[in-house]
């Protein structure tokens, strides 16, 4: 298995405060170098915020695992330098079909919007977005990327946790003012503080088949309700980089999780699905089932909880690295300001507060795929099956809208936080508080850029015309005026359009490219005030 | 707008006969599968989700 990718072997070193006997403290250590870790310390790094990240293998995702990666990502990724990468590799489509029994049922097209810098969905196998990561982590001395080291116990402390931590020299223990766990659906760390994961276990077995194989199917995703060759059972076929297809096979409650993933299982549900002729290998395969849970705090202490360790999803729908990333998007720019001392405590709070409602509405819209596509009573599978055959009927316009092989990921707005400044103005369009920024092609001294490209890191004051100040602080926090016509050329006037700008609209737009509050005019007792809300001051 | 309880088909006996007939020919399972094409697609003439979840309770739904 593996003829496609060698897996790196990252090797251990211990460390000196180890070596020395030393409890030293550190201001944030992120446990798990999954791709949300990774993430989280990337980002750390990009607001100059040092870290250590624990993680007890020492290599990258063994499998493709995620693969799907949706705009938003790929935009927070950009921001941490490895989105384009990730695009060149990854492989991009747009067109979906879905099958039932031996017919096509409907197509969609997810219709990508023009003039955005990333695009709607890429395919990548997790352990290339893993690799990219280690080496862009190599290139910033700010994070101490450590492997074989696993953290066994956490004790909490007022301001701090104390780790123990296992490595090939034994154990020692290290302080950390926060801690962060990625450490995935099965955390330790969740189970340490006592924390619960609750929701819906689905009684039912998913086996994935990565195969390698030379063939004209167009790079579409395809999904078959009840197929011919794997009769009463879902089937999902996607295409990854190298000549890689990832197969989702539906195998039911009953399915041996053992026996089926055995090659001599495997091989004969591939051929019967691809036709006996044609050649392929088998490149990795894994039997799961799924929950879709979630954690009852995102915050326990000092200790934080992002990715699977803190919400689990159905995989349809690509709702699960997705949101992950969005999860530390949303995190960094906080503990930064609280770690420095600009933000109080309760900034970090609304990191539970914008995030479980992001996980809420993940959870909602992965639990309704999956009712859709594994119904649990012969009556909704009655439903389930009628919504397919309406479907069919191309006057049925209504019935396509009804099927659902797992709708993609899309960020949920944090419409309700409490870090938003309500409107008092009058604004079109989608750009309300507490929404992700919509990108646009600008213009910067005179060579063609994209806006998203422009902002984030810290607060910026997107000023449509002469703004009367170069920044608006609160404490020791300045938001910088970004003026379009002066620092940015809005190139095509899709800037303007996205955020239904007039002469002189200012917005406030957040370190993780969200909006905070908008206003027809700039005035600078006003900004101070939602700049002072969005650091929850 | 709320569910119409009142009478509101022109001929009873003749709609009640059409929709039988119109599943004389099946089993139970086909008929079974074409009611609920059928609900669906009355659901959606509908539209109104007040009045479909009206609906629901009235035929013994938990809503």
């Amino acid at each position: 298995m593996f003829k496609t990718y060698t897996y790196p072997k990252f090797p251990y070193v211990q460390s000196p405060e180890q070596m020395a006997g030393d409890v030293k403290r550190h201001k944030l250590v992120i446990i798990g170098a999954g791709p949300i870790g990774l993430t989280a310390a990337l980002d750390a790094a990009a607001h100059d915020l040092s870290c250590v990240v624990l993680d007890d293998n020492d290599t990258v995702s063994v499998g493709s695992r995620a693969v799907c990666y949706a705009k938003r990502s790929l935009e927070v990724l950009d921001r941490l330098n490895i989105g384009e990468r990730m695009v060149e590799k990854g492989i991009g489509w747009k067109l979906g079909k879905v099958f039932f029994k031996d017919r096509l049922s409907y197509q969609f097209d997810l219709l990508p919007e023009d003039d955005n810098k990333m695009p709607a969905m890429i395919n990548l196998q997790q352990y290339y977005l893993e690799e990219y990561m280690v080496e862009e982590i190599s290139r910033h001395p700010q994070i101490d990327l450590r492997w074989k080291h696993k953290v066994m116990a956490i004790e909490q402390k007022a301001d701090h946790a104390v780790l123990t931590v296992e490595t090939p020299d034994g154990s020692f223990k290290m302080e950390a003012d926060w801690v962060l766990a990625c450490d995935g659906a099965n955390s330790s760390v969740r189970t340490m503080v006592g924390a619960q994961f609750t929701g819906q276990f689905f009684h039912d077995r998913f086996l994935i088949a990565d195969v390698i194989m030379k063939a004209e199917y167009p790079t579409e995703r395809w999904f078959w309700f009840d197929p011919p060759f794997h009769p009463n059972q879902s089937v999902l076929l996607h295409r990854q980089p190298d000549d890689v297809w990832r197969i989702d096979f539906q195998l039911g409650w009953d399915a041996d999780a053992n026996e089926e993933k055995k090659p001599e299982r495997i091989i004969p549900r591939v051929k019967a699905m691809l036709g006996d002729e044609r050649e392929f290998e088998l490149e990795w395969a894994s039997v799961y089932q799924f929950a879709c849970r979630r954690i009852d705090n995102f915050r326990y202490g000092r200790v934080l909880f992002a990715g699977d360790a803190a919400h689990q999803v159905s995989p349809f729908g690509a709702r699960g690295a997705n949101t992950g990333v969005q999860d530390t998007d949303n995190l960094l720019w906080k503990l930064k300001l609280v770690i420095g001392g600009d933000a109080p405590v309760g900034l970090i709070d609304s990191y539970n507060e914008e995030r479980a409602f992001a996980a809420d509405d993940n959870l909602l819209n992965s639990t309704r795929a999956t009712d859709f596509i594994t119904p649990k009573s012969a009556s909704s599978r009655l439903y389930r099956d009628a919504v397919l055959q309406l479907a069919e009927d191309k006057d049925a316009e209504f019935a396509r809208k009804l099927v659902n092989s797992g709708r993609l990921s899309k960020p949920t707005p944090y419409i309700h936080s409490s870090l938003n400044t309500p409107d008092e103005d009058l604004f079109a369009g989608a750009m309300a508080p507490g929404t992700n920024c919509a990108d646009a092609p600008v213009k910067v001294s005179g060579q063609e850029a994209w806006f998203l490209n422009q902002i984030g890191g810290g607060f910026t004051l997107l000023s449509f015309g002469p703004a009367p100040a170069a920044s608006v602080s609160f404490g020791r926090i300045a938001a910088r005026v970004l003026e379009v016509g002066r620092d940015i050329e809005d190139l095509k006037g899709v800037l303007a359009e996205r955020y239904d700008a007039k002469p002189g609209t200012v917005y406030l737009l957040r370190p993780d490219q969200h909006v905070s509050a908008r206003w027809r005019t700039f005035d600078e007792a006003k900004i101070t005030r939602a700049l002072a809300r969005a650091l929850a001051a | 707008m709320s569910l119409i309880l009142n009478p509101n088909i022109d001929d009873f006996d003749d709609f009640y006969k059409e929709l039988i007939d119109s599943q004389r020919h099946m089993n139970d399972a086909d008929a079974a599968q074409m009611n609920c094409k059928l609900v669906l697609l009355l659901a959606n003439h509908v539209g109104d989700r007040a009045v479909i979840r009206e609906a629901l309770e009235r035929a013994g739904g938990a809503v």
